[in-house]
């Protein structure tokens, strides 16, 4: 028997071909490159003096000048310090954080005192650093500690106290004690919220070093940016900028990398939207 | 002589509120027994209570003959959702309660077998579907190879084909083994279908009201257990128990 056929009049999807227009292009980096030669043609034109904003093939040569004179031991000493600060503050987070969150004890004991530091703006604790530990790198990497440390605590505790209660009832009807309660319930399910602390406080690391370095350095990318100021060359802290900015993209990505490979098993709308 | 799991709970609060109170109910060795009720009379109470999860209550619990206290390895329990560990694969789900060591990865593989889940040990729970995860689940609540499982609502969320499916998968799976299962459901005809006896339970605080035996041989009709004059006379007594 013959199927009776309904056609209907629907014009074509336009989507997909604007869609294969803008595909490829890294849209995201229209904005800047439109800035940057606004700014070179600009300064080319004499709209803005040269010595106060430089143009970006200044802020090139800058930087390859500093590559020949010891940009690596700049950029060495502060990823260092930015490694080991971030080391520190991360690690005492995770360990104090998963305590107070699993114990009561510790909570009551540990997290007023914890909190009432957290209202303290970090950079306050600088002058007080440079007293008890002179211009060392020691107050430097303390500083970056005392930053990093408290988003990953807080992270920390808010990620296990906001551990699904029934998956808990699990563990519990498996009769799991409170070690591996805490070891393959509690720490797993909170990972997410952990490695966004961990990732806010890289870089939040990036930006302590700087307040850091700018007080008192003889190396550094912040001790660029001083010395930059007092000789003048706004190519050299621009050069600075940049580098910050490659350095900090450089370590989010490295950390995101690590969020995405470690929380892989989750069914949120980003991983969903990578399928 | 007291039954296999012989359960008494005198009093059971949630702060005030009475919840339970003066329920007496004996299951016997190999026994389907479903439980239904209005929402809130204490079906889920109970099952957790003889899961060992809810202990605040007064009376006492008996597995042949033993007491019964705190969670136990003869007893299994599936929840209404499937609780999975997302960040485990279904394998590694389903042999969660092993202690170290004594995880069998052959056994898990075979009780996916069972259920056609060939091949799905090594996939995360994000991609299975809401049935597959119950069924994970339940597989899960087997695993320890319990005496006795309880089913706390398993297949209220799936659809009525999977829920079918499951109910066949269910059936074979407890006959097969002699398993004691306890199984609270607010769907009359899956409790017809799966069980030896249908227990009414009372509006708050909820001892038992009425029972009813189903006496139907295996394998199940599922169109004449629907029609068995045993449907009406349980809606009407669900009606009476729970009538404002």
């Amino acid at each position: 028997m013959e199927q009776p056929t309904i056609a209907l009049d629907v014009p074509a999807p336009a989507a997909p071909a604007r869609r294969r227009l803008t595909a490829g292009f890294p849209l995201g980096l229209l904005l800047p490159v439109l800035a940057l030669l606004g700014v070179e043609l600009g300064v080319r034109a004499g709209l803005a003096p040269a010595n106060l904003m430089s143009p970006p093939s200044s802020v090139l040569e800058a930087l390859s000048w500093l590559f020949d004179n010891g940009l690596g031991a700049h950029v060495g000493a502060s990823a260092l310090r930015v490694a080991s600060g971030f080391a520190i503050g991360a690690l005492l987070a995770l360990g104090l954080g998963a305590l107070v969150a699993l114990n009561r004890t510790a909570e009551r004991l540990f997290d007023p005192s914890f909190q009432a530091l957290r209202a303290i703006p970090s950079l306050a604790w600088v002058p007080l650093l440079l007293l008890w530990f002179g211009i060392d790198e020691t107050p430097k990497v303390i500083l970056i500690a005392i930053g990093a440390f408290f988003p990953v605590y807080m992270g920390v505790v808010a990620g296990i106290r906001g551990v699904d209660r029934s998956l808990i009832e699990v563990g519990l009807l498996y009769r799991l004690s409170p070690l591996a309660l805490a070891r393959r319930v509690l720490l797993p399910a909170a990972m997410p919220s952990v490695l966004t602390g961990l990732r806010n406080d890289l870089s939040l690391a990036w930006m302590f070093m700087v307040a850091a370095e700018l007080i008192a350095a003889s190396r550094g990318l912040g001790y660029l940016l001083t010395d930059g100021r007092e000789t003048g060359r706004a190519d050299i802290m621009l050069a600075a900028i940049v580098l910050l900015a490659l350095l900090g993209k450089l370590s989010d990505s490295a950390m995101g990398a690590v969020e995405r490979r470690t929380l892989a098993w989750r069914d949120s709308l980003s991983e969903r939207d990578k399928r | 002589m007291s039954a296999f799991l012989d359960i008494a709970i005198d009093d059971k609060r949630h702060g005030e509120r009475a919840v339970l109170r003066g329920l007496r109910l004996g299951v016997a060795r190999g026994e389907i027994v479903s439980l239904v009720g209005a929402s809130g009379c204490g079906k889920s109470t109970l099952l957790s209570i003889v899961a060992g999860l809810d202990t605040g209550h007064r009376g006492a619990l008996r597995l042949d003959g033993r007491p019964l206290v705190g969670p136990s390895a003869d007893v299994g329990l599936v929840f209404q959702a499937p609780r999975l560990f997302p960040w485990l694969t279904v394998a590694q789900n389903i042999m969660f309660g092993a202690s170290a060591g004594k995880a069998d990865l052959a056994r898990a593989a075979a009780l996916l077998e069972e259920v056609g889940l060939t091949g799905y040990g090594d996939a995360l729970p994000k991609q299975l579907s809401g049935g597959q995860a119950q069924w994970v689940a339940i597989a899960r609540g087997l695993y320890l190879e319990p005496r006795v499982l309880l089913l706390d609502e398993p297949f209220s969320a799936v659809d009525a084909f999977t829920r079918m499916r499951l109910q066949d998968l269910l059936a074979a799976a407890a006959r097969q083994r002699g398993l004691t299962v306890l199984l609270v459901t607010h769907d009359i005809d899956e409790a017809l279908y799966l069980s030896d006896r249908v227990i009414l339970m009372d509006s708050m605080p909820g001892p038992v009201r009425a029972e009813f035996a189903v006496d139907a041989p295996w394998p199940r009709e599922r169109a004449a257990l629907a029609l068995s004059p045993l449907k009406p006379a349980i809606l009407d007594s669900l009606h009476a128990a729970h009538a404002f």
